[in-house]
């Protein structure tokens, strides 16, 4: 679903990616960790095609980016730490207006549906800027699976995020992972990258140095790899 | 790896429909906030005042210098306008959220280019009976009006095109006049010239080059922002 080969992306003289290699099967629901300057956003923003690969094949469920990058969208939600929504506008005339970018048929039903799945319909005619940071990230996740594309792309979701708000955010990835949705998420939570994910893969200096799937990873033991892998 | 999919097939008029998406966006939250039409318009408002009192001007003078303090007054509060537009998007990170969409990212461009057009519009409706009323110069010459709204079509494409640039930068808010300004300067003297002509009862003419060239430097700007907004926009 994901296949990417030899990927480097350069700031000016500065190369934050240095060639990553990366799969993803269909189905699949990756956890990328990686300290901070790792470079696990910028390797995201190619991804959803808002950055250009400086070298590198680069392909999403077939479509090459930047090629075929409209088409990559089309079967793409993206879930920033941000979320993404005009403060000025309902919850429900948000959903509306991503809506008809991505031209989503019978467009009403599925805005009412969409709330329901977040559990903002009854605040679904309050202005954004109104609703809790919770309540934001609900509606960005309702947002983002608004046209149910096949990938799933969160960027350190749980950020700003309190306890409570956390776990109902975990509910969700898990809702969409049961769906059979190809997840991919950043975080800088082990713990629970390891809980949710099939497969826990550790971004550093630039390259993935560390890959392990869920089936063969003691939770606990995680930590302590994590530290080994950006060690080098 | 395998040879490239096929492209998702597009529904008919969906670029037409992501225009008006925006274009209904930016209107809706504006007419709930109104930050960006109130900014303008008081500013506006004011330069047309310093100008009053700064020029003491009598009758012949003020026929000659209008034309120039209309479109002065119409740059600026532009450039604020355009700024604020594109930064509201930037802040609240919706600038990802809208590139995001699988359209023609043009579309996100025409969007805003009607937007902004529309706030330039009214703040413009409103400032030229103003300056009409404080200069004593009448202002309601159809020729005169067809010029601003073509001026404002050039002003705000360009504007929405570097404002989309500038906005990447932490000092997007100098860094905007300093890219449109020397660009924009054709369409502004254009402007000027035509306007003065209008007002001034010049024969068509002597206007006509003016108008013209408002034109061309419309549609080529328009047709160069379509080429290149994606690359404009993109990391």
């Amino acid at each position: 679903m994901i296949e990417v080969r030899r990927l480097v992306k350069t700031f000016g003289l500065k190369p934050v990616l240095r060639g990553v290699d990366f799969d993803v099967e269909p189905g699949e629901f990756v956890a990328l960790l990686g300290p901070n300057g790792a470079g696990k956003t910028t390797f995201l923003r190619i991804l959803a095609s808002l950055s250009r690969p400086t070298l590198g094949d680069v392909r999403l469920a077939g479509f090459r980016l930047p090629g075929q990058a409209a088409s990559v969208r089309r079967v793409l939600g993206v879930v920033s730490h941000q979320p993404l929504l005009y403060g000025d506008l309902t919850g429900e005339e948000n959903l509306r207006f991503y809506g008809r970018l991505y031209d989503v048929p019978q467009l009403e039903a599925r805005v009412a549906q969409v709330l329901e799945m977040v559990g903002l319909a009854a605040r679904r005619r309050d202005l954004v800027h109104q609703y809790s940071r919770g309540m934001q990230q609900r509606l960005a996740i309702g947002r983002a699976v608004l046209h149910d594309p096949e990938i799933m792309l969160f960027d350190e979701p749980h950020t700003g995020l309190d306890q409570e708000a956390s776990l109902m955010l975990d509910g969700v990835l898990r809702q969409v992972a049961a769906r059979g949705r190809t997840v991919v998420m950043t975080s800088h939570d082990l713990l629970r990258s390891a809980e949710l994910a099939t497969r826990v893969d550790i971004l550093s200096r630039g390259v993935i140095a560390a890959s392990y799937p869920r089936a063969s990873l003691e939770p606990a033991s995680l930590p302590s790899l994590y530290r080994e892998a950006i060690r080098g | 790896m395998a040879d490239q999919a096929a492209v998702v097939p597009v529904r008919r008029g969906a670029f037409g429909r992501a225009v008006a998406a925006v274009v209904w966006k930016d209107l809706a939250a504006e007419f709930r906030s109104r930050e960006l039409l109130g900014a303008m318009l008081v500013f506006a408002l004011l330069v047309v005042l310093i100008f009053n009192f700064a020029l003491e001007l009598d009758v012949r003078t003020r026929s000659t210098v209008t034309a120039g303090v209309l479109w002065v007054t119409f740059a600026f509060a532009g450039t604020l306008g355009l700024n604020r537009s594109m930064g509201a998007e930037k802040d609240r990170g919706c600038l990802d959220g809208l590139l995001l969409a699988p359209v023609d990212r043009s579309a996100i461009y025409f969007g805003k280019v009607v937007a902004n057009l529309a706030f330039m519009l009214v703040v413009e409706a409103i400032v030229v009976p103003v300056y009409s009323l404080l200069y004593n110069v009448p202002l309601l010459v159809p020729g005169l009006l067809g010029v601003i709204v073509l001026g404002s079509i050039g002003y705000v494409g360009v504007g929405t095109l570097l404002a989309s640039m500038a906005v990447q930068a932490r000092t997007r808010d100098v860094l905007l006049p300093i890219l449109l300004f020397p660009v924009v300067l054709p369409e502004l003297l254009a402007a000027v010239k035509a306007s003065e002509g209008f007002l001034q009862g010049l024969a068509a003419a002597d206007i006509l080059p003016w108008v013209n060239l408002l034109l061309v430097y419309d549609v080529v700007f328009l047709v160069v922002a379509w080429m290149v907004y994606d690359y404009v926009v993109e990391e």
